[in-house]
């Protein structure tokens, strides 16, 4: 169609202005954009660049390994094992949900396992999920195998604890274990460390008291990640510092030989160095194998564990506490003999029963003991004399002369629930019950019974000080690192040593008078001869009538209501080196159920290997024979006898 | 002015046509596409056969597709308008019935070996066509209403079929470009202006209504709206996206991290880094200078176009070369907003840069077109 040249014109005219008006909006948005792109580029630069090394740089922290924990010869107590364990990475897995349910049909995986593997998956975390923990070489290979089949999974290598002499210091070292909100609570500022997935801290005992020193320092590994988490490269690495190791000042045989001793008793015992407080062996018993907390332990296995009458999770040696019976004698008597209430050649008439404030306080023997002197009413454990001499002393120096040698005190050691025992006196009476302290309460303490209560751990400390003359402290820690710890020698108790001396051979009295409660338990070498005190704590009351018609023997008894034995001893009489404290619970008689525990204890700490047969009595070689044979002890790398391993 | 008055003396024939060719034009989008080109080497991770080598061989291509439309005189090409845009419908239907899965919706169509986006192609045919049509129109007719209805009647067909592929970005661009040829072939403003309250108006009652008794949309609809509008609102989602790709741009900062140090593509943060996004890699890594260089590019493109258009008396002509430029500036700036926040996240490609074939290859037919508008103006 033609067109007339001024309507051209007036076209092309418009079109001109249209697209100038065109061009110039189009300017001013390129300006704008322009604008835009100065104000991020140059601007806000700084900030963005900020935020793009904060997309690309991540700090993974690289856990330390765990101090090691050893014995006073360098035998392992606690070791790091390397474990296996299977992840995933969700940026190759695709579908997590599909990976898991293939990986279930390869390892055991638990359906607790499962679910908090599917939880994870649902975070945007760049970090592989974990599935299964501690898995076997076998299932490492399966998922080798498989690998084609699993995207994203592999196997990773990480330390676990391991304990190889597991029952013997379930209750010294105790255990690791995730690490709790309930943990991650008590501390103000928590080491990024215990965030990590799986990390383990010290759950009970030493793993817990000396946490710091073994967990070391976490090293960290600045590395660049893509978009989904992948370390692309490594920037930079600080190593980290590993754990510092800790030696005990227990003897692992020893600790050994002990706790095998102990059998399935519910008891404990201490053997301690009398001359600086090291603890040689601290066993309680029935004990448990702390490996199953490591590795999360069931709940059948944890049932059978609480529901226990005989109570293996209670460290015993130091949480329990026991009214002494006659092992606090010795209290008593230097508390008499010191403030000069009587001399080392005082005696007291035993008519067998001991009348005071119109009650009658019975002497374990009816029939009476005659006519005692000190040495004697030690040895043959005679209650009257300890009832006069306490009467005459009063309670407040008794309890005096008990703290001296360690009782009712909290003696520090990185173990869990220790008690402070109690050694009472009027003022404590006094405050706890509103109630005067009556002339019977007196009585009953004189023997350790009563208020009085102690753990097997304060009864060692006890005759220890009795044996050394000095106010030795346990000691568990033998150094760290390499570097020793203070084992100071204890300062003088300020006893005269003539009435500690009467005291001691009133001791071996009773092990080496023919007619002393632990004379069975005397130990026949000269070189390592026994003193010690029995003791038998009632955990009932005698009635009158039941005491008219004869006391029930303990074998009557069911095994909750029978009394808990005791006996202290030390050894060798004429140079003391080691003390020893044991308390079968519920066990009966103390010389005839304790009394030989710690003689062989003893024994034990004084030889190299099971005490010589040669240090029995003659007559009783052929039991004591048989039963060392009967112990199933470890050999010299802590193994059990093939035979009895599970 | 109709070819008839062509004195065809001064209109350059043969082999003389090629001093004509607006050669400046064609060094320009050279220099684009190599941009593009280095920044498709470096997201790739330094490898040419990835990316940068199928991209050189179809701008290759593509400029040799410019040269020959741009030697066909212009006339041609308008009586072409009718029967391009028809076959461009065909081809949208075509896709609807028989068209492969990409990117969520239907838009590839394979044609041997070409695989060929009908919507990309409907761009340059709808400018055709209107540019035709108001050459056809008595400007004296041209804002009368029965007249305008016809324009707008066919810039919804290929828009509707777009919609329903779906594909909302390219339904705003042919909606654009179409406005863009209507506005510069003279319709008046009074239209222009109704639409835009139109437009505000619905905008605004749909706002207003949420949450009053007569809402207009269901709440669903409105929270993808608000995603729509600010990514941010849905850090995991969109937001994440369009987050990575302001830190990437920022991060550029005056000078950039460096060719190939840029740690947003490299590492993967950012998304559709060889095509929606590629515009922040080159800002990461060349900085402002890099990335303001290239607005700089697409400006100079525009500047030509435009001059170009303003001079030629043939209104087909101008109109075409105008639609074009507006087309090519629509492109560019739609996918520097959205990259840089300014806009919401729609599928446009960054013109010339980004990986893609038949994106590539239609634009350069349109500047054949705007070639052979200049290469046959009225001397």
């Amino acid at each position: 169609m033609r067109r007339s040249a001024r309507d051209t014109d007036e076209s092309a005219a418009k079109v001109t202005r249209r697209g100038l008006f065109l061009g110039g909006s189009m300017a001013a948005v390129v300006a704008v954009l322009g604008a835009r792109m100065r104000h991020m580029q140059v601007d806000q630069a700084e900030e963005f660049r900020l935020l793009a090394e904060d997309n690309r740089i991540s700090i993974r922290l690289i856990p330390p390994a765990r101090g090691l924990i050893h014995d006073r010869n360098g035998k392992l107590l606690a070791g790091n094992e390397q474990n296996y364990r299977v992840v995933i990475s969700r940026d190759d897995a695709g579908n997590v949900e599909d990976v898991l349910n293939r990986l279930t049909g390869i390892l055991p995986i638990s359906e607790e396992d499962f679910e908090r593997a599917l939880k994870e998956a649902r975070k945007r975390s760049p970090l592989p999920i974990i599935v299964s923990d501690r898995i076997s070489w076998d299932d490492v290979s399966k998922v080798a195998i498989n690998a084609p089949a699993l995207p994203g999974v592999s196997p990773e290598v990480g330390l676990s604890r391991i304990y190889p002499r597991d029952f013997d210091f379930a209750h010294i070292i105790g255990y690791v274990g995730p690490v709790s909100d309930r943990d991650l609570a008590k501390l103000d500022e928590p080491d990024p460390l215990l965030q990590t997935p799986k990390f383990q801290i010290g759950k009970i005992g030493v793993e817990t008291w000396m946490e710091d020193t073994l967990r070391g320092k976490a090293g960290n590994r600045r590395v660049e990640v893509n978009a989904v988490g992948r370390v692309m490269r490594e920037l930079g690495r600080q190593e980290g510092v590993a754990g510092a190791d800790i030696r005990l000042t227990i003897d692992a045989d020893v600790q050994n030989f002990v706790q095998a001793r102990l059998g399935d008793e519910s008891a404990a015992a201490v053997v301690m160095d009398v001359q600086n407080g090291d603890i040689l062996a601290i066993a309680s018993a029935p004990s448990f194998d702390p490996n199953l907390f490591v590795r999360g332990i069931s709940h059948a296995d944890y049932n059978a564990l609480t529901e226990n009458d005989h109570r293996p999770l209670a460290n015993k040696t130091v949480a329990g506490a026991y009214p002494p019976g006659s092992t606090f004698k010795m209290v008593t008597a230097l508390a008499a003999l010191e403030a000069g209430a009587i001399t080392t050649s005082t005696t007291v008439y035993c008519p067998g029963h001991y009348e005071v404030g119109g009650r009658k306080f019975h002497c374990w023997r009816s029939s009476g003991h005659g006519k005692v002197s000190l040495d004697r009413a030690l040895g043959e454990s005679c209650d009257v004399f300890f009832y006069d001499i306490a009467m005459k002393v009063g309670i407040d120096k008794i309890a005096e002369m008990g703290r001296r040698l360690g009782l009712g005190e909290r003696h520090d050691l990185p173990m869990s629930a220790i008690t402070d025992g109690l050694m009472p006196n009027k003022a404590w009476k006094q405050e706890r019950y509103k109630k005067e302290w009556v002339i019977g309460d007196t009585v009953n303490a004189s023997i350790g019974q009563g208020y009085v209560l102690s753990s097997p751990l304060q009864l060692a400390v006890m005759t220890s000080r009795i044996a050394s003359g000095r106010a030795v402290s346990p000691r568990l820690i033998h150094s760290i690192d390499g570097v020793a710890q203070p084992a100071p020698a204890g300062p003088s108790l300020g006893l005269d040593a003539n009435l500690l001396n009467s005291v001691r051979q009133g001791m071996f009295a009773v092990c080496n008078s023919q007619r002393g409660t632990g004379y069975s338990a005397r130990i026949d070498d000269k070189s390592m001869r026994l003193a010690g005190k029995s003791g038998t704590s009632q955990v009932r009351n005698i009635s009158a009538a039941e005491r008219a018609s004869g006391v029930i023997s303990n074998n009557d008894l069911p095994w909750i209501r029978r009394d808990h034995a005791l006996f202290v001893g030390f050894a060798p009489f004429d140079a003391p080196r080691y003390a020893a404290a044991v308390v079968v619970e519920h066990g009966g008689g103390g010389s005839t159920v304790a009394g030989p525990i710690v003689r062989d204890a003893l024994l034990r700490a004084m030889s190299d290997g099971l005490p010589p047969l040669s240090a029995y009595p003659a007559s009783q070689r052929n039991r004591i024979d048989t039963q060392q044979r009967g112990l199933i002890l470890r050999d010299a790398e802590g193994n059990l006898p093939e035979s009895t391993r599970a | 002015m109709s070819f008839l008055e062509y004195r065809l003396k001064t209109v350059p024939t043969g082999a003389a046509k090629i001093l004509h060719v607006n050669w400046a034009l064609v060094m320009l989008l050279t220099a684009i596409a190599s941009v593009g080109f280095l920044m498709l080497y470096s997201v790739a991770g330094g490898r040419m056969e990835v990316w940068a080598e199928p991209q050189i061989k179809r701008f290759v291509a593509g400029v040799g597709v410019m040269l020959m439309v741009g030697f066909v005189p212009i006339w041609f090409w308008r009586n072409m308008a009718g029967l391009a845009y028809a076959g461009s419908l065909m081809l949208l239907v075509a896709v609807e019935l028989f068209g492969s899965i990409g990117m969520g919706a239907q838009r590839w169509i394979e044609l041997g070996p070409l695989r060929l986006q009908p919507s990309e192609l409907s761009k340059i045919t709808l400018v055709m066509l209107l540019a035709a049509y108001y050459d056809w129109l008595d400007i004296r007719k041209t804002s009368r209403p029965i007249w305008v209805l016809i324009p707008v009647i066919l810039i919804m067909l290929p828009t509707a079929l777009v919609l329903v592929q779906p594909d909302l970005g390219t339904a705003l661009l042919l909606m654009m470009g179409g406005a863009v040829v209507m506005f510069c072939a003279g319709v008046s403003w009074y239209y222009f202006g109704a639409v835009a309250a139109m437009l505000g108006g619905a905008i605004a009652a749909v706002f207003t209504s949420r949450g009053t008794s007569w809402q207009l949309l269901k709440d669903y609809q409105y929270r993808r709206i608000d995603t729509f509008l600010d990514p941010s609102s849905d850090p995991l989602g969109a937001g994440y996206h369009i987050s990575q790709a302001k830190i990437a741009l920022g991060s550029g900062g005056w000078a950039g991290r460096g060719f190939m140090q840029g740690t947003q593509s490299r590492l993967n943060f950012l998304p559709e880094k060889h095509t929606d996004f590629i515009f922040t890699t080159l800002a990461e890594e060349f900085g402002f200078i890099g990335a303001f260089s290239l607005l700089i590019l697409y400006a100079l493109v525009l500047t030509f176009c435009i001059s170009s258009a303003i001079q030629n008396k043939d209104r087909f002509a101008s109109l075409v070369t105008l639609g074009i430029a507006a087309t090519f500036f629509f492109y560019f700036a739609i996918n520097m907003l959205m990259v840089m926040g300014l806009a919401p996240v729609v599928g446009v490609p960054l013109p010339l840069v980004s990986y893609g074939g038949s994106s590539m290859l239609v634009l350069l037919a349109a500047f054949g077109l705007v070639q052979s508008a200049h290469i046959h103006r009225p001397r």
